[in-house]
């Protein structure tokens, strides 16, 4: 995954298309972390003039998601499974050996839909099934 | 000679465990031994536990391998598999295993047997013939024909989606909307995604139907972001709906416009609330907000709305194919129609069983699932998601229908079911449960706000071993708050899989020494 450094013509070139959507605040945020990787700053007031929206609405919004993040994405983005179905077939014992060998790059998520073939982890992306930390090590290399 | 036909699902289950590797390997070996063959990649058929699933065209049958790895692919050539050859892996004629053919499949007839993107493959199979009918009645006709089927919402919470259409119906409005709560969150639930990915016209045809019977011009998806391969199956699949026809200013012709705009979720839980969902979708915080008004009357936009899960509006082409009477003839009592249940957690055959309402708890773990996955006896198994109730082997006979789980103190939810073996601590799933809520609440109620963090608090002591009477009676009394002083089901039902953990495994709370078990 490759993001563009922040400018605020680039911001403006993702922002421009959303002019039109019903409700644009989210999509905006959406847009522009995929591009950037991350919320800057900068990106909050740019989004409340470009929709007539208060700062204080587009702040409100990217810090109630879960997903928006305002610090840049780190190398890896490792995220475990650790709802009910993953529990069951362990993945609070994996996560703890994962964050032993990647520390902060492992971060918890709730569910993606692949509870039949649990413990489940998405590796920058990639949705692995029946995780083990060498079919994360393989897919991290 | 045409070419031969091999399925390797596309489904995000399936290459999670290697589908992807499976297909390239079946590719590179054809073209190595110059065998033509065209791999299809279809949706899963939801037996997940054979994924990969590999089959092939044999004549009219489809002769089924797995799981296939990819280092089985040469074996599989050694062995005739493109002629349905035996191999150590083959299942025979797919739609004969006996785990599938017990099934009753309405809602997902088609998934992983059609090609998901082919629109021609969909009409061969029945697609489209519901809608057509829709465009030959009266907005009224339509949603009695609804109501007359029993159709309620799969979503969870059961409302009869008929009364629902109507109450749109009956709201007058410049315009209308219809959304599709697609934001899967619980946990051993994922029909909506394996349909999505497998048939995703299926759900474009039944939110252009309720479009029609209600007057609605333009619908909404609600997508989890946890499902990218979902969203872009989605995506796809609206842009050839529009190029068809099937969506736009005059669906299939008949000067009715309606079109569908995808949005992506934000990882939050709470969203999948109906109302939280209608706030997210106008790209605001997923705020629960306060019935009445009834999201029908004043929902999107302030708009009349119709709220439906994907599961049901994937049945409503069904319905409407088929008619009323065919769809009500299976189920029990008020629960018609089918259910399509989700085995997950610690089984040994997870997967989709779609089924009519009324089969025992007992038949989907035991006969269905296979027991456990890894070999120990079961202890708990969790119905309906992260809210619903923890039930033991000795609840095993319950029938599987709304109101027998609202009977037993569970709800049916989403239809998932999570099975978990003598490792499990319930004390623990029951912390998990305020513990989830604490991070998921939306904030806007006391009792779901601070009494997650308070019950997650008072369930540790509970865990550690510290007076064990007067902490129950504070969690008891904090579960009455938040289940009759919550604005919505998060709050409302987060005592659910907490009471029933405490009634049903009453050992795991009981005079524990300090400490996790």
């Amino acid at each position: 995954m490759t993001h563009s450094p922040w400018s605020v013509d680039a911001a403006m070139a993702v922002l421009e298309p959303l002019r039109e959507e019903p409700g644009p605040v989210l999509i905006a945020l959406q847009a522009i972390q995929s591009e950037f990787g991350y919320v800057p700053t900068e990106a909050v007031a740019l989004i409340a003039n470009t929709f007539n929206v208060s700062r204080a609405d587009v702040h409100g919004v990217l810090t109630f998601y879960h997903d928006l993040r305002t610090t840049p994405a780190l190398a890896n983005e490792i995220k475990i499974c650790v709802a009910e179905a993953c529990q069951a077939v362990g993945s609070r014992e994996l996560e703890r050996i994962l964050k032993t060998t990647y520390n902060d790059q492992v971060c918890e998520a709730f569910c993606f839909g692949n509870c039949a073939l649990g413990p489940a982890v998405m590796v920058n992306g990639k949705l692995i099934g029946r995780a083990t930390p060498t079919k994360v090590a393989e897919e991290i290399n | 000679m045409s070419s031969i036909k091999v399925y390797v699902p596309g489904d995000s289950a399936a290459v999670s465990v290697g589908a992807d590797e499976v297909a390239l390997e079946i590719s590179r070996l054809a073209s190595a031994s110059n065998v033509e063959l065209e791999i299809i990649r279809n949706g899963t058929r939801g037996v997940l536990w054979l994924e990969p699933l590999v089959e092939v065209q044999v004549g009219v049958d489809r002769v089924g391998y797995g799981p296939v790895r990819a280092e089985d692919v040469a074996g599989l050539f050694q062995a005739q598999f493109l002629t349905g050859g035996s191999h150590a892996l083959c299942i025979g004629e797919v739609a004969q295993l006996p785990w599938l053919a017990q099934q009753d499949r309405i809602t997902f007839k088609r998934v992983g047997i059609v090609d998901p993107l082919s629109l021609s493959d969909y009409q061969a199979q029945g697609g489209l013939v519901g809608l057509e009918r829709a465009l030959s009645m009266t907005g009224e006709e339509i949603v009695a024909e609804v109501i007359e089927s029993g159709l309620r919402g799969r979503g969870g919470a059961g409302f009869p989606a008929g009364i629902k259409w109507k109450t749109v119906l009956e709201t007058s409005g410049e315009s209308k909307y219809i959304c599709c709560n697609a934001d899967e969150g619980d946990s051993g639930t994922f029909a909506d995604r394996i349909l999505i990915e497998g048939d995703p016209f299926t759900l474009i045809e039944g939110m252009t139907i309720a479009a029609i019977a209600v007057g609605a011009g333009e619908g909404f998806i609600y997508i989890r972001s946890e499902y990218p391969a979902a969203v872009a199956k989605l995506s796809n699949a609206i842009q050839i709906a529009r190029e068809f026809g099937l969506l736009g200013s005059s669906v299939l012709g008949s000067g009715n416009a309606f079109d569908i705009k995808i949005r992506v979720g934000g990882g939050s839980y709470v969203c999948g609330e109906e109302t939280a969902m209608l706030e997210s979708i106008e790209g605001k915080r997923g705020v629960v907000r306060s019935k009445p008004p009834l999201p029908a009357i004043s929902g999107l936009f302030g708009k009349p709305t119709v709220i439906n899960n994907v599961l049901t509006l994937a049945s409503v082409p069904a319905v409407l194919a088929e008619g009323a009477a065919s769809y009500k003839s299976r189920g029990v009592g008020r629960s018609l129609g089918t259910q399509i249940f989700q085995l997950a957690g610690n089984v040994k055959q997870g997967g989709i069983v779609e089924t009519g309402f009324g089969i025992s708890l007992g038949e989907l773990v035991h006969g269905y699932g296979g027991g456990s996955l890894s070999g120990k006896a079961i202890k708990a198994v969790q119905i309906g998601g992260p809210l619903g109730a923890y039930f033991a082997p000795k609840n095993f006979d319950l029938p599987m229908d709304y109101e027998s789980l609202i009977a037993a103190g569970g709800m049916l939810g989403h239809g998932g079911i999570v099975i978990f073996d003598t490792e499990v601590d319930l004390a623990i799933q029951a912390k998990f449960a305020m513990d989830f809520c604490a991070i998921e609440s939306c904030g806007k109620c006391t009792p779901c706000r601070l009494g997650s963090t308070r019950g997650a608090e008072t369930i540790q002591r509970i865990i550690d071993g510290e007076d064990f009477e007067p902490n129950k009676r504070i969690l008891l009394d904090l579960c009455e708050v938040m289940t009759d002083g919550s604005l919505c089901a998060m709050g409302g039902l987060t005592p659910m899989p907490v009471m029933s953990a405490m009634i049903n495994f009453p050992e795991d709370f009981e005079n524990r020494g300090g400490g996790a078990k």
